[in-house]
């Protein structure tokens, strides 16, 4: 192993466990449509995870999907991503990578920003993005679970959102 | 919310989609979007539902109807929301 160093992302202002999801209409991608979708739309119908994740061509958002594919996730609830890809970008994701979920596309990050996890990407002028985030909401919209990064790299905690599942969802 | 009884499948910048667009926004016909794939090949979706590949194609919950070709749906827009009759 080579040592690399980790950045230290700011405190986020995160929404918290207990409180209302911020709700937010985005175009929500699948491998044949998209269309405008509210959040609430989804988890009136169920609990949901919601996955914020880089955009869809860094390595990290194929680890983030590949690791909820491996774990069977979508079978247990609505799991839906969110990066600021397009959404052209999302259809054509979704079957190379494999992912049975849907895409929220949010290019002004400004989803990110109502969650409070928006950052300024180095060395991409104008680029903001969120940082990998996962919120479990029940079905009133309710924050049941939260994990947001703290460093740049970061994935989320699989072992601790699959317990989250396993009480709420 | 209740979602619209319209949905209308459309490519982002072609003009006929347009067309219809502006008949369902002239009379205030609600409507939901759906967007597709350039790739005229690739439209399944829009050859499930409508037995085409073309866009814009509507599907019409209040009336049953699917159609397709942008003068067939202004027509019947026209006919059915506009024309006197409420539906």
């Amino acid at each position: 192993m080579v040592d690399f160093d980790v950045v230290e992302l700011p405190a986020a202002d995160a929404p918290a466990v207990g409180d209302t999801a911020p709700d937010f209409t985005r175009p929500l991608v699948d491998d044949e449509y998209w269309e405008n979708v509210a959040l609430s739309e989804l988890y009136a119908d169920g609990p949901v995870l919601l996955v914020f994740h880089p955009m869809d061509g860094a390595f990290p958002a194929t680890y983030i999907w590949n690791e909820i594919r491996d774990r069977g996730w979508q079978e247990r609830l609505e799991v839906v991503g969110v990066s600021v890809s397009s959404p052209y970008e999302h259809k054509t994701f979704i079957p190379e990578r494999g992912i049975d979920s849907r895409l929220y596309s949010d290019p002004d990050a400004g989803v990110a920003e109502l969650y409070g996890i928006d950052h300024e990407l180095d060395g991409m002028a104008g680029v903001r993005e969120p940082r990998p985030a996962v919120f479990l909401l029940d079905t009133e919209g309710t924050i049941r679970y939260s994990w947001v990064a703290s460093e740049w790299p970061d994935f989320p905690e699989y072992d601790e959102v699959e317990a989250a599942i396993a009480d709420h969802a | 919310m209740s979602d619209p009884a319209i949905t209308l499948y459309r490519l982002q910048a072609c003009p006929y989609c347009e067309r219809v667009v502006r008949v369902l926004q002239d009379n205030d016909i609600p409507y939901r979007s759906r967007f597709v794939e350039p790739m005229h090949a690739d439209r399944n979706v829009v050859k499930r539902i409508s037995g085409k590949r073309t866009v814009p194609a509507i599907v019409d919950e209040n009336t049953g109807v699917t159609m397709s070709e942008s003068a067939n749906i202004v027509e019947y827009l026209e006919a059915t929301y506009v024309d006197g009759v409420s539906a």
